[in-house]
C-alpha cells in the first residue's frame, strides 16, 4: 500500500511538471497585465523543436535549450502584435495556438516515430534509497525540482523584489506606472517572453522526459489547463504548485481508480480539475477586496502611452 | 476549438496527400485513409508498409495516395468521398470508426471498390477485413503467464468495442492456461493514439504493481513506460523492438501487405467481389515478433502454442468459457464462432474490472 502511495506521487509529480512551467510562465505574463492564450501553441513548439533538436545531436540539454529558445521566439510574434500592434490579445493568442499546432505538426512530420534516450530520474546512492521519503524526496527526473525552483523563485521575485513589484506595477495600472517613468511595453515585452520560454519549456519536458517521442497535438490540451491553473491559483505562483498536483493528480487518480477497478467513471473524475476551477472563480468574483489584491486589474487590456 | 484544429490539420493533410500524387491513367489507383500517422510505428505504421509492399509487387500497374490523420466519425467522410473523386478506384479506410462514413461514400461511388477495416456492415461495393488479432493476444498472455513475477499484467485499452474486449478475454484465457493465477488488471484511455496518457496508463499500472504491460493503443509511448522502468511490455501491430530492445517480449505484428497485393490483383483483373475476410495467423495476416527477453522453454512453448494455432489445433476460445457472472458462455469441448467473437461484448470470468457501457 505505501509503494503505491508513492509511487502515485512520483507519477503525479511527473503529471503536474509541465503544468508548473507552463502556469508560472503565464502567470508572469498575467501579473504585467497580458493575457496568452497561446500557451498550448508554444508548448507544442517548444516539444517539437527540442526533440527535433535532441533527434540531431543526441544532447538532451540542448534539447531543453531548444524547447526554451523557440517558445520564447513564438511569444515574441505574439508580443509584436499585442504590445507594438495593439492587437487584441484573446484573438492573437488562440491565433498562436492554432499557429503553433499547424507548425509543430509541419515541423514534425519527419520526427515522428523516431526515438531519444529520456531524460532519467535521478539516483543518489543513500539518500534515494532511504525508505519512504527516499524517492519522493531524491528519485524524480531533475526537472521536477527545476520546476519547484522556477516556481519558487518567480514567488520570490514578484513578492520581494523591485522589479518583481515594478512588474506587478505595470500589470495593475499601466498609465501610472508609466506616469511614473517605468518601461510599461519593454517590461510586458520581458514578461510575456518569460511566459513564452516557460511553456516551451513544458512542451520540451513532455517529448523529452514524459514520453521520449514526438506525437502530432501531443500536449492534449494541457496548455489550456495552465491558462485554468493560474486562475485556479487566484495568480499566487505558490498556488500554483498545489494546482498543478491537483490538475495532472486527477489523471493519474483517474486512471488508478480504473486500474483498482473502482468503477468511479473515468470521464467524471477528468471533469473535476475544471469543476474545481469555475468554483474558485465564482468564489473569488463574490470577494470584491480578493480580486483586487491578485488579479492583475488591467489584465488582457492594450496599453496606448498617454502623454 | 480542438475540433477546428482537427478539421485544420485535416485540410492541410489532404492537400498535401492529394498534390503529392500526379495522376496518370492507365494505372489503378489505390487510396487509403489512415487514423494516425504512418509514423506511429502501430496501427498506421502497419497499413502503410502493406501500402508499400503494394506498391513494390505491383509496381507500374498501381499508384496509391494517403490521407493521414483522419478522425473517426462523419468528419472522415469528405476525406473519403475526395480519395473517390479523384480518380481512385479502390479505397482502403482503415480504421472501424470509418465504417458508416464508408458506406455512405460507396452509395455514392458505386463503380468504386471499398475496403473497410475491422467493420462488420458490407455492401455491393463494400467488403470488410480484419484480422485475428486475439490469436497473437493468446500467445502473448502464455507468455505473460510464464514471465510474470507478480502475477499482476497491466492492459491498456481503448475503446470498449468487441474488437478490444476480445483482445482483452483472449489474453486473460491464454495467461489462465499456464498460470491461473494471473491477475489482468484494465484501463481504459478512451483513445488510439495519445502518447502521454498511454505512458500516464501505463505508469498507473506499473504503480499498482503489473510488471508486465499490454496495449490496444498505437503508439510506442506505453512500451517506453515499461522500458524505463526496466519492466516487460508486448509491441503492438508492428515489431517495437526497436523501442524496447530489452523490454519488448513480441508483438502481434499485423502484415496487411498481402492482403492489399491480392484485392488490388482482383480489381484488375475484374474479379473483385464483395468479401468479409477475418484472417488469423493460418494465412499470415498476423504474425508474432520474435520471442525476446525470456527464458528460453518460455520462448518454446510460445513457438509452441503459435504454432498450435496456426495449425488448427488450438483455438484460443475453446469451452469451457465463463462470463463474470460465472455463467458458461462456451460449453466444454466446443468452441466460440465467429458470431460470438465478432460481437463479444462480456469479460470471460477472471477480468479484474467491470466492462464500460
Amino acid at each position: 500500500m505505501t509503494e503505491l502511495i508513492i509511487a502515485s506521487i512520483m507519477t503525479m509529480m511527473t503529471a503536474a511538471t509541465p503544468l508548473v512551467f507552463a502556469a508560472t510562465g503565464e502567470l508572469v505574463a498575467e501579473k504585467s497585465g497580458v493575457l496568452n492564450l497561446g500557451v498550448e501553441g508554444m508548448m507544442l513548439i517548444g516539444a517539437v523543436f527540442g526533440f527535433a533538436a535532441v533527434t540531431l545531436t543526441g544532447e538532451p540539454l540542448l534539447g531543453l535549450a531548444v524547447g526554451i529558445l523557440t517558445g520564447l521566439f513564438a511569444s515574441m510574434i505574439f508580443a509584436v502584435l499585442t504590445l507594438s500592434l495593439l492587437s487584441n490579445q484573446v484573438a492573437t493568442g488562440l491565433a498562436l495556438t492554432i499557429f503553433g499546432t499547424g507548425l509543430s505538426a509541419l515541423v514534425g512530420l519527419d520526427y515522428v516515430g523516431k526515438t531519444i534516450e529520456q531524460i532519467r530520474a535521478i539516483y543518489i546512492p543513500v539518500l534515494t534509497d532511504l525508505p519512504i521519503v527516499g524517492r519522493l524526496l531524491f528519485g524524480h527526473d531533475p526537472l521536477v525540482y527545476a520546476g519547484i525552483l522556477i516556481l519558487g523563485l518567480t514567488h520570490w521575485f514578484l513578492k520581494h523584489t523591485r522589479w518583481g513589484m515594478i512588474l506587478r506595477a505595470v500589470g495593475d495600472s499601466d498609465q501610472s506606472a508609466h506616469a511614473i517613468g517605468y518601461p510599461v511595453i519593454a517590461i510586458r515585452y520581458a514578461a510575456v517572453a518569460f511566459g513564452g520560454a516557460m511553456a516551451g519549456l513544458g512542451g520540451a519536458y513532455l517529448s523529452l522526459v514524459y514520453t521520449p517521442l514526438w506525437a502530432e497535438h501531443m500536449t492534449a490540451g494541457r496548455g489550456w489547463i495552465a491558462l485554468a491553473l493560474v486562475v485556479f491559483a487566484s495568480w499566487r505562483p505558490t498556488r500554483v504548485l498545489l494546482g498543478a498536483v491537483l490538475f495532472g493528480g486527477i489523471t493519474i487518480l483517474q486512471l488508478n481508480a480504473q486500474a483498482a477497478g473502482l468503477g468511479i467513471p473515468a470521464s467524471f473524475m477528468s471533469m473535476l480539475p475544471y469543476i474545481a476551477t469555475i468554483v474558485v472563480l465564482v468564489l473569488i468574483s463574490r470577494d470584491a477586496t480578493r480580486i483586487r489584491l491578485n488579479a492583475p486589474a488591467c489584465l488582457g487590456r492594450p496599453f496606448r502611452a498617454e502623454r | 476549438m480542438k475540433k477546428l484544429m482537427k478539421l485544420t490539420a485535416i485540410a492541410l493533410a489532404s492537400a498535401l496527400a492529394l498534390t503529392a500524387g500526379t495522376a496518370s491513367a492507365d494505372k489503378l489507383k489505390v487510396g487509403f485513409i489512415y487514423l494516425g500517422p504512418p509514423g506511429d510505428h502501430g496501427w498506421t505504421y502497419a497499413h502503410d508498409q502493406g501500402r508499400l509492399m503494394l506498391e513494390k509487387e505491383l509496381g507500374d500497374q498501381v499508384q496509391t495516395t494517403y490521407v493521414e490523420n483522419v478522425p473517426e466519425g462523419p468528419d472522415s467522410e469528405r476525406a473519403i468521398a475526395k480519395l473517390a473523386e479523384t480518380g481512385h478506384e479502390l479505397i482502403f479506410t482503415t480504421s472501424f470508426g470509418y465504417m458508416e462514413p464508408t458506406l455512405k461514400v460507396a452509395k455514392r461511388f458505386p463503380n468504386v471498390k471499398f475496403e473497410h477495416a475491422t467493420g462488420y456492415k458490407d455492401s455491393d461495393n463494400v467488403s470488410t477485413y480484419v484480422a485475428r488479432f486475439y490469436e497473437g493476444r493468446y500467445v502473448q498472455g502464455v507468455i505473460a503467464g510464464k514471465v510474470s513475477k507478480t502475477n499482476t499484467i497491466g492492459y491498456i485499452a481503448s475503446f470498449p468495442i468487441p474488437e478490444v474486449v476480445r483482445g482483452i478475454n483472449a489474453f486473460l484465457l491464454g495467461a489462465h492456461s499456464v498460470n491461473p493465477d494471473i491477475k489482468v488488471k484494465v484501463v481504459w484511455v478512451y483513445t488510439w493514439f495519445d502518447p502521454p496518457k498511454e505512458a500516464d496508463a501505463a505508469k498507473v499500472l506499473m504503480d499498482q504493481g503489473a510488471d508486465i504491460i499490454t496495449q490496444h493503443t498505437d503508439s510506442t509511448a506505453a512500451l517506453q513506460a515499461a522500458a524505463e522502468r526496466g519492466l516487460y511490455a508486448f509491441g503492438q501491430a508492428s515489431d517495437m523492438i526497436h523501442f524496447g530492445p530489452k523490454t519488448q517480449l513480441t508483438a502481434n505484428v499485423n502484415n496487411w501487405g498481402p492482403y492489399y497485393i491480392a484485392r488490388a490483383k482482383a480489381v484488375l483483373d475484374g474479379t473483385w467481389s464483395t468479401a468479409n475476410t477475418w484472417d488469423g495467423m493460418a494465412e499470415g495476416m498476423v504474425v508474432m515478433a520474435p520471442f525476446t527477453n525470456m527464458p528460453a522453454d518460455v520462448a518454446a512453448l510460445a513457438t509452441k502454442t503459435a504454432e498450435s494455432i496456426r495449425s488448427g489445433n488450438l483455438h484460443p476460445f475453446t469451452g469451457p468459457i465463463r462470463n463474470q457472472a460465472g455463467e458458461v458462455v462456451v460449453p466444454a469441448g466446443a468452441v466460440a464462432d465467429d458470431g460470438m467473437l465478432a460481437g463479444m461484448n462480456f469479460y470471460v470470468e477472471g477480468v479484474d474490472d467491470k466492462l464500460p457501457e
